[in-house]
Parts: structure tokens; C-alpha cells; sequence
């Protein structure tokens, strides 16, 4: 039986703390793990856990991420519950993986703490490697903060092992912006933590050979799109149980989340959409820039980067003139992935805002309130003018000359 | 009822599958011989992973499934990792009082071919192995990735054609020895580790049951031939088989917790390698003049490795 842990009302934790005790305090079963910067403490803080008597799991230092990923599958077979935690590179090796667990509906936590992607070699946070798993068939949750990480955390245990969700979820944090920043929080109980998480129940259990179960069949062109059809449908209609998991969680704790947070919205004439740590530094933009300059400006956010809230983002973003959408990863010969989606929901409600992309912060590249003033400041003027004074696509605190490549052909 | 009990291969064959004939594997392939006698010589509950060959694409295509047990696929390479993933989730379990039924006892076994195990699932079954899960890997070796359509491996013996090494005008085939996976799994200290084949059904159950009751991790490489890449009659299966064996081609042993090395065949007559190498179309271009040489190599190599095992044995290094 594990040895009870001191946990006061409030802690000072960094993101990666957050998260390994999130871990801890939701009794997981196997974790399988292997460390890569800025995720390294979550598998490190959880080993100290196990070494000193606090974890009645399995603890699983493989040789490699793909491993990491693979043992939790194997394990996440096996009826119980299993987590581990990954960035970057560690993240982009694990990839093969992501998808298995996902087809096989194996509800597997993956704290995932945003790192650039390779070449040049960077340790810094950016979201190339969340952007990499947004086809992977995962939920994927963003925390903006340690506390939210943490909170995040415990609610995932609650949605993926939900009965009509069964699916595999991510928690993002921003590598060492959040990950290694310490900040007040006010965890639960180890009691109330593991009686909001719940026992595991397990579905398809290879430990259960009374019946026993195929996993990882193949499927051709005879039943390979139905599977993935009704994987899809399942990640859907997990809307719902995301909602209910996370107005509970409000309840216990009065922090409340929404698949999508808007901030400032009621009245804005402008909105600024982002993702990550980047959304706090647009928070106190907006807010300084409403008292100092009067731009009725409002800050959006998805709190969940998967399922995509479509019709959500088209609500928070329908009064609006003018919407700036911040990239956080190389578009690589694109728009900015996560502009695409946005203008897409915009584009489905009746209003037909100005909306522009910046891609920013790539690499650690520090994002300052000052930057997000200015990006704010433009967006006021696109509204003004009416039409999109700017390339559609900038680059936001990039050295060098001035780079765009998608004119504006709107007034 | 387990193969401890029986005493003919009549018996065997009228035993209680766990491995459905229903599948569709080459008529003539030697995996499905392997792996029904794997399953038959336990009574005790199984999980089992399978790497992605020949194996997995020929026993659970949707919606139907071969596997009477527990059974999981994931990918190429990691079979080992997913069933000792599935291992550790078992001891988790045990430990916390959630299985079913814990005092029934489990084994867990990964199936690869040589293809995984011995090139793009090294890695995985390193790993495992080092950090000692209680297992056994068993490798199907047919020499080739045959799953795709007979690609060389690095389990190709040289001289072997292979559709990406192949003999021509200007080339005998694969240039490069097998390697010896087996010195290699030994090395990592595992405490069983056999070299077996099915022709030699009675040593072979015998070190299947070894290592499923030895706790910790134990590897266990199998021939397995082909017929399809092999290129022989699919009636030839053993015949060819008894060859493997009689031409020392395939020594069969074991090495006990990485030193004590068992000889656990020795052929009556050994059988020239010649007569193996013509029985089989992979080998045909071997025969031309020109090629001798590597006949002659192939057979020195076989004489050399023979001689280094006998004296492994004796020495007990």
C-alpha cells in the first residue's frame, strides 16, 4: 500500500510537478516512460515517488519514446490505467504509436510539454509537436498555466476512460514557459483527487481470459474507413462528456473550463486567437490595452486543440470585424494550421471577419505583451479600414527582412 | 491438455487448439507448426503480441481471428514492449488485488520474424530484455522478409537470393553473414536462450516449456522455412527441415543464464550443405562454376561454427 503523501492547500509547483502529481494522486496503474527535455522532470519527479514508497504501479524506464508509447499500449490492453509523458523529438518517434493507441481506443494520458521540432536542433517550446498529433485520433487538451496543467491532468483520467469516449488523451503544457515555472497551486486532496478520477474500468481485457480479445487486427478497404469512421465519431460526441467532466471538476474546485475560453468577448470588436502560455500574455494585452486605448479587444483560446470546437469558435468569434490567429509552429509552405481552422469556423457563421495570421514564438522565441499590443493595434485598424491592411500572413519578432506571402485581396 | 502428457505426434495433432487452422499462411509454412506447439505445451493462460509478418496479417484480418487467447498486434517493431507492457500491467494488477482471477497463471510470449527481430524490432527486444521481464520472444526465422515479398534480412544467409539482393550476372546474392542473434541474447544475460526447430518437435516443446517457466526473459530463435522464398515443394516442409538440421546448417542448442551452452542435436551423419543448398531455389545460382566458391565458404562457415559450439559446451563459457 502506498505511503500517504503531505499535500497542503497550496503548493508551489512548476507544470512538470503539476502534472507527476497528477499522476500520482489518479493511482495509474503502468507508467512507461523515457525522458527528453522539458518533459524530463514529470518521469523523474514520478520515479522519486515509486523509490520512496508512494506508488503501488508499475514504473517502466524503456529504452526509447516509441517503447514508452508502445508498453502503454500493451499495458493500456491489459485493463488499468496507464500514463507517460513526452516532447519534441520524443513526441515525433512516439508518432507510429499515437495512432495505434488511438485505433485500438486504449485510454492512455500523454503529458505532452510543447518543445520545437528539429532542425536545427531546438529545446525550447513551441507547437510543433502538438500540431504533429492533431491528426493522431487524440484528445487534445492545452493548459495555459501550471495549475491548469495539473487540473487538466486529473479531468483526462475522467474523459478518455469515460464508457462512451475510450479514447487516448494529451495534455499540453508549454515547455519550460509553463513547465518550469513555478506558481501557486491549489491542488486536492489525494482523497477527493482520486474519488473525482474514479476507479479504472477496464473494457477488452487481455487479463480477463474468460473472453479473450484480438487487438490490432487488420482491416483493408472492406472495413479500414468505418473504423476510422466511427473513431471520429467517437472523438465527436466526446464533446459532451468533456463539458460534464469539466463542470464537475468546477464544482469541486470553482476553476471552471470550456472547450473554448473566451476572454473579454461580450463586447469586442476585435479578438486575437492563440494557443499555449501565449494566451495569458494576450490576456493582460487586452486588458491593458482596453483600459489604456479603449480597443474593444477580446482574447479566445481552445481549450480543447482536439475535437476541434468548430461551432464554439464560430460563436465566440461572431461579432467580431477583425480576428488576428497566432501560429506557434513552422507552417511549412502553408498558412498557419491552426489560421485554416479557425477561418474555417468563422467563415460558416453569417459575419465575415478580417482574419489574419502570425506565426510567432517558434523555438522559444519570447512573445511579449508589448508584441501582442501591436498585433492588437492592427487588427483595430484592419476593422477601421475595413479591409486587411497587412499581408495575411506575418511573422511576428522575426530577424531579418520582412516576410509575406499571401496578398490581401479584400476590401 | 498440455504436451507434457503426450507421449506421439498422433496425440498431438488430435490436441485441443488454441491456434485455429483457420488462416492463411502459405500452405507449407513452417510458422503455424511453431506456433500451435508453443501454445500446446502450456495449460496455463497465454498473452500473446505479435509483430507485424507474416504471422500477423495471415491470423487476424477483420472480422475474424485465429487467436483463442489474448492477442495483440501493434506495429513493425514492438511486440517485445507490448507484452511487457501488458506484463507489467499484470504485476500492477496482481499487486493491487484488480485481476479476475489472480491466482491463474499467465505466460507472456511475442512472436516476430526475423525481419523485427533481428533488424527493425532490435532495438525493442534489447530493451526488454535488458530490463527483465518475465517473457519469452520467440523469432520465427524464415532468413527473409517474406511478408512483402522476400527481401533480404540480416538473418539472410549468404549466398541466399532475396528480391533486394539478388544473384545476377554480376552477384551470388547476399555478400553478408547471418548475424548471430543468439550469441547476442545470450550476451545480454537472459537465462534461457535455445536455438530450436520444428522438425525436432519433442526438443522443441521441451524448450518451449523451459522458457515459460523460467522467470525472467528468454529468447528462442526457430527455423522456419519457407517455401514460398525458400523456393522448395510445400510437402518439403521438414524434409527440408531435417536438412537445416542434419547439414548443421541450423544447430540446434540452448545457453542456460548466458554461459552454460547444451548441444541438443547431434546429427547421426552430417549431412554435406550441398544437399540443403539444392534442395531450394534461393540457392540454385550457387551451382553455376563460378559460384563454388561460396558453397565452399557456406560449408567452412558451418564447420567453423559447429566447432566453436562443441567447445563452448565443454569449456561451460
Amino acid at each position: 500500500m502506498a505511503k500517504k503523501y503531505d499535500i497542503n492547500e497550496v503548493e508551489v509547483w512548476d507544470g512538470n510537478y503539476a502534472a507527476s502529481q497528477a499522476l500520482r494522486q489518479a493511482q495509474v496503474d503502468v507508467v512507461a516512460a523515457y525522458p527528453i527535455t522539458p518533459s524530463t522532470p514529470v518521469v523523474e519527479n514520478y520515479g522519486n515517488y515509486v523509490a520512496n514508497g508512494y506508488i503501488d504501479g508499475e514504473y517502466v524506464m524503456v529504452e526509447s519514446e516509441h517503447a514508452a508509447m508502445s508498453g502503454c499500449i500493451g499495458a493500456a490492453a491489459s485493463g488499468g490505467r496507464v500514463a507517460t509523458a513526452t516532447s519534441s523529438q520524443g513526441f515525433a518517434l512516439m508518432a507510429e504509436v499515437l495512432y495505434q493507441a488511438s485505433g485500438m481506443r486504449l485510454p492512455i494520458v500523454l503529458v505532452v510539454v510543447n518543445r520545437a521540432l528539429a532542425s536545427p536542433l531546438n529545446v525550447r517550446g513551441d507547437h510543433a509537436d502538438m500540431y504533429l498529433g492533431r491528426d493522431s485520433g487524440w484528445i487534445q487538451i492545452d493548459a495555459f498555466n501550471a495549475e491548469e496543467a495539473y487540473d487538466l491532468t486529473l479531468c483526462a483520467f475522467r474523459i478518455g476512460e469515460h464508457m462512451s469516449v475510450r479514447l487516448p488523451v494529451m495534455v499540453h503544457q508549454d515547455g519550460f514557459i509553463t513547465s518550469h515555472t513555478a506558481q501557486n497551486i491549489h491542488p486536492l486532496s489525494d482523497e477527493a483527487a482520486y474519488k473525482f478520477v474514479g476507479d479504472y474500468k477496464g473494457v477488452d481485457d487481455m487479463l480477463d481470459f474468460s473472453k479473450p480479445v484480438t487487438y490490432g487486427a487488420q482491416t483493408e478497404e472492406d472495413w479500414h474507413f468505418e473504423h476510422k469512421a466511427k473513431q471520429h465519431k467517437a472523438l465527436m460526441d466526446s464533446r459532451t462528456v468533456i463539458d460534464g467532466v469539466f463542470a464537475e471538476y468546477g464544482k469541486l474546485t470553482g476553476r471552471n473550463y470550456k472547450r473554448v475560453e473566451s476572454y473579454m468577448m461580450e463586447d469586442a470588436e476585435v479578438a486575437v486567437v492563440g494557443l499555449g502560455s501565449t494566451v495569458e500574455t494576450l490576456r493582460v494585452a487586452a486588458k491593458q490595452l482596453r483600459e489604456e486605448e479603449g480597443i474593444k479587444v477580446g482574447i479566445v483560446a481552445p481549450r480543447c486543440f482536439r475535437p476541434f470546437a468548430f461551432d464554439e469558435m464560430a460563436d465566440a468569434l461572431s461579432g467580431v470585424k477583425a480576428i488576428a490567429v497566432l501560429d506557434r509552429s513552422s507552417p511549412g509552405g502553408a498558412m498557419g494550421a491552426f489560421f485554416n481552422e479557425v477561418s474555417a469556423a468563422v467563415l460558416s457563421s453569417a459575419n465575415r471577419p478580417l482574419v489574419t495570421n502570425f506565426i510567432y514564438g517558434l523555438g522559444g522565441r519570447d512573445f511579449s505583451i508589448q508584441e501582442a499590443k501591436r498585433i492588437i493595434r492592427e487588427q483595430k485598424a484592419h476593422a477601421d479600414a475595413g479591409h486587411i491592411t497587412t499581408q495575411i500572413q506575418q511573422f511576428s519578432g522575426l530577424r531579418g527582412p520582412k516576410l509575406g506571402f499571401f496578398e490581401a485581396k479584400r476590401s | 491438455m498440455a504436451i507434457t502428457s503426450i507421449k506421439n505426434l498422433k496425440e498431438f495433432s488430435t490436441n485441443n487448439d488454441r491456434f485455429e487452422g483457420a488462416h492463411t499462411l502459405c500452405p507449407g509454412c513452417a510458422h503455424s507448426m511453431i506456433v500451435r506447439e508453443l501454445m500446446n505445451c502450456t495449460d496455463d493462460n497465454l498473452v500473446i503480441a505479435a509483430n507485424t509478418g507474416c504471422l500477423e496479417v495471415s491470423t487476424a484480418v477483420y472480422p475474424f481471428t485465429s487467436w483463442d487467447t489474448s492477442w495483440i498486434h501493434i506495429g513493425f517493431e514492438n511486440a517485445a514492449t507490448a507484452v511487457t507492457g501488458s506484463e507489467a500491467m499484470y504485476r500492477a494488477r496482481k499487486k493491487k488485488g484488480t485481476l479476475k482471477d489472480p491466482n491463474a497463471p499467465v505466460k507472456f510470449v511475442a512472436f516476430g520474424g526475423d525481419g523485427s527481430t533481428y533488424d527493425i524490432g532490435f532495438q525493442w527486444l534489447s530493451g526488454a530484455m535488458e530490463r527483465g521481464h518475465d517473457f519469452t520472444y520467440i523469432c520465427l526465422d524464415n532468413e527473409n522478409y517474406a511478408n512483402t515479398g522476400g527481401q533480404r534480412s540480416s538473418s539472410t544467409p549468404i549466398g541466399a537470393t532475396t528480391s533486394t539482393a539478388q544473384a545476377g550476372s554480376a552477384s551470388y546474392g547476399k555478400k553478408e553473414k547471418k548475424k548471430d542473434i543468439v550469441a547476442i541474447m545470450a550476451a545480454h544475460g537472459a537465462p534461457y536462450v535455445a536455438q530450436l526447430a520444428p522438425n525436432k518437435w519433442k526438443s522443441m516443446a521441451k524448450g518451449f516449456q523451459t522458457a515459460l517457466e523460467t522467470e525472467g526473459p528468454c529468447f528462442i530463435n526457430t527455423v522456419s522455412a519457407c517455401c514460398t522464398e525458400w523456393r522448395f515443394d510445400p510437402k518439403d516442409t521438414i524434409h527440408i527441415t531435417d536438412l537445416a538440421t542434419d547439414t548443421l546448417m541450423f544447430p540446434i542448442y540452448e545457453i542456460i543464464n548466458g554461459h552454460e551452452l547444451n548441444i541438443l542435436y547431434r546429427p547421426k551423419n552430417v549431412v554435406p550443405v550441398e544437399e540443403y543448398l539444392n534442395a531450394q531455389g534461393r540457392y540454385k545460382h550457387l551451382f553455376k562454376p563460378e559460384n563454388k566458391h561460396v558453397i565452399e565458404k557456406i560449408q567452412s562457415d558451418i564447420n567453423e561454427y559447429w566447432d566453436k559450439l562443441q567447445r563452448r559446451e565443454e569449456a561451460r563459457i
